[in-house]
């Protein structure tokens, strides 16, 4: 994938949290129709990737474009309309909302009723368990459903980009199995996908490419097949 | 028996007014998670404005329009210049700048129109009684019974049914998940100022008109006692308001018609403490679930 045709680049990208240098220089390629993953260690600063790409938090410097477009400067709203959408680290569902409703701030950006009546009726197809729970209060769904309710949620703003931060927390194997072949639906109907895994194993099976990043720093890069068989990765990041 | 009617009604009409100033410090209280002390202030600002256009000789219903959006602009403007950026730096900065703007207020209204008390003059809302079961009812109590009802259904209509009442409560429920679904929440958090700044205009005119009287600290009493029905229903519950609001003004009528109007007052105070202690929450406040 050349850097030319790439939908998103981070270039050098740095972020402080006060005096806590979170990321150091990320250089970051995702392009058009990929899925690609972003693993690494707790407080590696995967998250941290992923609120700068959406605008949650600012980058002290460096240069983040999608679509040819500089968007370091963009306020997060902003971003969402431009088509990148966020599943967060830990669902943050609108527990106090129903589904529904949540689902309907998911379009909140849009205003083309009928393509988000559409897109409502895909996503309670996709997860049928929504469907049966339309009504009911996001906060008292399972920990899988919130996470099927969140992955809908941002399906509905229609992105053209997807950031995932760890779908997988806290799932059975089961339904991590399921959100994983999902994901891999969702990109193949043209969406593309930039997910960040703590289940490496899993994250380079569907991924096209990876990157391993280690203290804010991006320490190895390649295809996931690749990344999959390297040594370090095995050691690291496998369990052997 | 009729006595006791009686004081229902009169704590049906007080706590109304309270009810309507009360959802206005729960709204924001949930949106930002700031007390805001300069609410009370906007109800008198509210009322001189009122006052200002029954001079004039508008009548009732576009007196109480011009106070509504005059005070909802003054509480998008608190919010940008008194609130927006310090409330990142802290809460207690923002208390402090809050307390600040409400003595500004007071003051500065003090300062152009001095300290006497008016009234609202003669013909703006002529009086009236009727007799029912023994009951007085006076044309003031059915004037705020009836626009607190109206207000308060277009507000839940608001909150409950819009689609900037959905992104208020998923601001005031989650700031940044919330962004992350395209919500402005700069604009999500004017909203609510202007919202809730227009419930305590017309909280204002009704005060003006049901006590006779207006005057620059005459937001203060309410705006506590308000402050206080927010708190007993649970704060950031708009629901839960409305209820502290109306409970808070049946307790008081009642004390203050069994011979205790002495203890008015204080009674308020008591609730809040022995609520406090029972049910920190608040009545219907369940932590996390139903902010607004
Ligand atoms: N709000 C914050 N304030 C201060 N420091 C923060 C904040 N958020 C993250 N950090 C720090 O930034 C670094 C990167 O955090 P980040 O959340 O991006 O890690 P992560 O790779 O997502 O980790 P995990 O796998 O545990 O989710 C960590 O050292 C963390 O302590
Ligand atoms: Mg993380």
């Amino acid at each position: 994938m050349g850097r030319v045709e790439a939908m998103l680049n981070l270039e050098d990208v740095n972020v402080h949290y006060g005096a806590i240098w979170a990321l150091k220089g990320i250089n970051l390629t995702v392009g058009e129709g990929e899925i690609v993953s972003l693993i690494g260690a707790n407080g590696a600063g995967k998250s941290t990737t992923l609120r700068a790409i959406s605008g949650i938090i600012k980058t002290s410097s460096g240069k983040i474009s999608y679509q040819g477009e500089d968007i370091s400067k963009t306020p997060a709203h902003e971003i969402v309309k431009k088509g990148i959408a966020q599943v967060p680290e830990g669902r943050r569902i609108f527990a106090n909302l129903t589904v529904m409703e949540n689902l309907e701030l998911g379009a909140y950006i849009r205003k083309d009723a009928k393509g988000i009546k559409q897109d409502m009726e895909g996503v309670l197809d996709r997860f049928p368990r929504l469907r049966e729970r339309i009504g009911q209060i996001a906060g008292t769904l399972s920990g899988g459903e919130q996470q099927m309710l969140a992955i809908g949620r941002a399906l509905m703003t229609r992105p053209k980009l997807m950031l995932l931060d760890e779908p997988s927390m806290g799932l059975a194997p089961l339904l991590v199995k399921e959100i994983f072949s999902i994901i891999q639906e969702i990109n193949q109907d043209g969406t593309t996908i930039l997910l960040v895994e703590q289940n490496a194993r899993m994250a380079l099976q569907i991924a096209h490419r990876a990157y391993v990043l280690e203290t804010g720093r991006i320490v190895l890069e390649g295809s996931a097949q690749e990344l999959a068989k390297h040594e370090d990765v095995k050691k690291a990041y496998l369990g052997g | 028996m009729t006595d006791l009617l009686q004081q229902l009604l009169n704590g049906l009409s007080q706590g109304s007014i309270y009810a309507l100033i009360a959802v206005g410090y729960t709204m924001i209280y949930g949106i930002i998670q700031l007390i805001n002390f300069a609410h009370g202030d906007v109800i008198m600002v509210g009322a001189y404005v009122a006052l200002g256009c029954a001079l004039m000789g508008l009548g009732f219903i576009p007196s109480l329009a011009v106070a509504m959006l005059t005070c909802a602009i003054l509480g998008v403007i608190i919010e940008r210049v008194a609130y927006r950026r310090v409330r990142p730096v802290s809460r207690l900065a923002a208390l402090t700048s809050a307390i600040g703007v409400s003595l500004f207020l007071e003051y500065t209204m003090m300062y152009f129109l001095g300290a006497d008390l008016r009234t609202y003059p003669a013909g703006f809302f002529p009086e009236r009684t009727y007799s029912l079961l023994g009951v007085t009812i006076n044309n003031k109590d059915l004037l705020v019974l009836g626009t607190t009802l109206v207000l308060v259904i277009i507000l839940q209509y608001i909150i409950y049914r819009t689609r900037t009442g959905k992104a208020m409560r998923a601001v005031s429920f989650d700031g940044q998940a919330a962004q992350l679904m395209g919500v402005n929440v700069n604009s999500t958090v004017a909203i609510t100022f202007f919202i809730g700044s227009a419930m305590a205009a017309a909280a204002g005119l009704l005060y003006g008109i049901y006590f006779n009287t207006v005057q620059p600290l005459m937001g203060l009493m309410p705006g506590l006692k308000a402050f206080i029905a927010a708190v007993l229903g649970g704060i950031g519950s708009v629901p839960g308001a409305m209820l502290g609001g109306i409970l808070l003004g049946m307790t008081e009528s009642l004390v203050a018609g069994f011979g205790g109007s002495m203890y008015r007052d204080a009674v308020a105070f008591i609730i809040l403490i022995l609520v406090l202690l029972i049910r920190p929450t608040g009545l219907l406040g369940k932590g996390a679930q139903e902010k607004v």
